[in-house]
């Protein structure tokens, strides 16, 4: 794995992160094959994104605030944005990742907000202990710590997904409980491609024309 | 599933569409005809002379909303594509496909089976609605036939060959369509064979014009899904031709045109007012006649048909996009062979 020099053409984009913990052909889908389908979550997830998307740095309280400030590590392979991050008065910085409700399961968002912190050490050369998870529907916030598991899990988790991109391989579907939610689910077809023994059957049968009494 | 959205058709020559905030409103001499959200609209076709500014275009382009640009008869002139950059790996597994002699023979069987199987239940819905035992006893004859061709088509390993037993489908399930016709109106619609460039009868005329707004949705789904539509498997590339969407639409010609076309006859929704003929023989819809097609070329796609794979309910105009990414994924190795659809 070259990760010297200036070229991050195979750097993996943060938000690949996220959608690989969740499942990782819904992260080969966006990425790989491209496919975008909007449902409701992600027309809210963008109306929640629009707000944050224009790049502007500004000072409040002594505070200086980035939006959409671009991330990079050279070290662990990651590119991608941060939706707002907080410089205290010293220069540590503390991101802050936007969501538009509050899901169930967590360790996705603290997964990407982990490479986010990553990122950010390295640009900036001082530590990120934390940071936080915004939540729009409740308008909370929820601090995360940058636990030295969490940083573990950015970094096995990135080659995996560098790999995926790669030998351009699409993982089989998960088909579980997980699909419910999925944006993707009519392109993924998780339960279609899964079906395994239907398609065979209706494959056999493709050549057998139905006779004409059992149609009518 | 997906939600079938409306398409604007945009007949009248020299309407004007503009953007008003999330509406879409066409003017015609400067006068508001019509304003839609949006959001209710999937894509927009238009014939002939009609102007779009250049803030409806970018707006589509954007959104994904197809527009597509066809002349006053309706051939194919242009279409507006947005940023999506489709699917290089897919669209590469597409061209290995193609260049693998036993996968696109595998590809344009199904192709084949989909469209004479399909072809067939149109012919035997025919045999059991005929008022007269005669002509129930050809439908089933030509239906047997049928059955034939789609036995023969595994045993098959040349595409030439393939393509010789979908002329020979085509050949006898055309020659029975007469039959499908009431006889009240067989003498307007005296229709014999296909004639295409120009058609050269009134069924011909009604048919051509359905098939060429069927193309075009083949074309956007295959385009959707990131396929290429001109790489096709059991047409052969040619300069321009949408091989692929031709291929896709096979399956689809006797259930979202054939059997619309005798259903707008038979219920006297087209007359011989609605076809206007040129010298020499080349007959055309009429723009009235146009606009009486269009109408139930859409309420036909709002119907539902249940799907064998999927085990769901899918509305007709939503079935090329189904059928397309289907397509997508047994090209990428997902599943082990292409499905068409069979309706019953």
């Amino acid at each position: 794995m070259d990760q010297s020099g200036d070229d991050l053409d195979d750097a993996v984009p943060i938000s690949a992160l996220q959608h690989y913990s969740y499942c990782p052909r819904q992260c080969a889908l966006i990425h790989m094959e491209q496919t975008f389908d909007e449902n409701l979550y992600t027309l809210r997830g963008r109306a929640v994104h629009e707000q944050v998307d224009m790049s502007e740095s500004r000072l409040e309280e002594g505070m200086r605030i980035e939006r959409a400030l671009p991330l990079y590590s050279r070290c662990v392979g990651l590119v991608g944005k941060a939706d707002v991050v907080e410089f205290a008065v010293d220069g540590t910085p503390y991101p802050v990742e936007y969501k538009h409700g509050p899901r169930r399961s967590s360790e996705h968002d603290d997964i990407q907000l982990a490479a986010q912190a990553l990122c950010l050490e390295e640009m900036t050369g001082r530590e990120v202990s934390v940071g936080a998870i915004y939540h729009h529907s409740s308008r909370r916030r929820r601090e995360v710590a940058i636990t030295p598991a969490l940083r573990d899990r950015v970094k096995s988790m990135v080659p995996k997904i560098r790999d995926m991109l790669r030998t351009g391989q699409l993982p089989p579907p998960v088909a579980d409980e997980r699909c419910r939610h999925c944006s993707l689910k009519d392109s993924c077809q998780p339960h279609t491609v899964a079906a395994k023994q239907r398609l065979h059957r209706l494959h056999r049968a493709l050549f057998t024309p139905e006779d004409e009494c059992a149609s009518s | 599933m997906r939600q079938l959205l409306n398409t604007l058709f945009v007949t009248t020559p020299n309407a004007y569409l503009r953007l008003e905030g999330e509406t879409l409103c066409v003017e015609v001499e400067r006068e508001k005809r019509l304003q839609v959200p949006l959001h209710h609209i999937g894509s927009v076709v238009a014939f002939g002379d009609v102007m779009l500014t250049p803030a409806v275009l970018r707006r589509c382009a954007q959104d994904g909303r197809g527009v597509v640009l066809l002349d006053r008869n309706g051939e194919f002139s242009a279409r507006i594509e947005g940023p999506v950059s489709g699917n290089i790996l897919l669209r590469q597994a597409q061209h290995d496909a193609a260049g693998n002699a036993l996968t696109a023979l595998g590809i344009a069987r199904a192709c084949v089976v989909g469209k004479l199987r399909n072809a067939r239940q149109v012919l035997l819905r025919g045999a059991r609605e005929a008022k007269n035992t005669e002509d129930t006893q050809s439908l089933q004859q030509a239906s047997r036939l049928l059955a034939n061709q789609i036995r023969k088509l595994p045993e098959v390993v040349d595409l030439d060959l393939v393509r010789g037993l979908e002329g020979d489908g085509a050949r006898i399930y055309f020659a029975a369509i007469p039959l499908l016709i009431r006889a009240n109106q067989r003498k307007v619609f005296n229709f014999e064979r296909r004639s295409r460039r120009p058609p050269l009868d009134r069924f011909n005329a009604l048919i051509s014009f359905l098939y060429t707004l069927l193309v075009n949705d083949c074309r956007s789904a295959l385009e959707g899904v990131g396929l290429d539509p001109q790489l096709g498997f059991l047409h052969a590339v040619r300069p321009g031709r949408p091989a692929l969407a031709l291929d896709l639409m096979e399956e689809f010609r006797p259930i979202m045109v054939d059997r619309l076309a005798l259903t707008l006859i038979n219920r006297g929704q087209l007359t011989e007012q609605n076809f206007e003929s040129r010298v020499g023989g080349a007959v055309y819809l009429s723009e009235q006649g146009r606009k009486v097609v269009l109408t139930a070329y859409q309420q036909r796609k709002q119907e539902e048909l249940t799907h064998p794979l999927l085990e769901q309910t899918v509305a007709i105009g939503l079935l090329p996009h189904v059928q397309a990414r289907l397509l997508a994924r047994t090209l990428r190795g997902e599943m082990e062979g292409y499905l068409p659809f069979l309706t019953r």
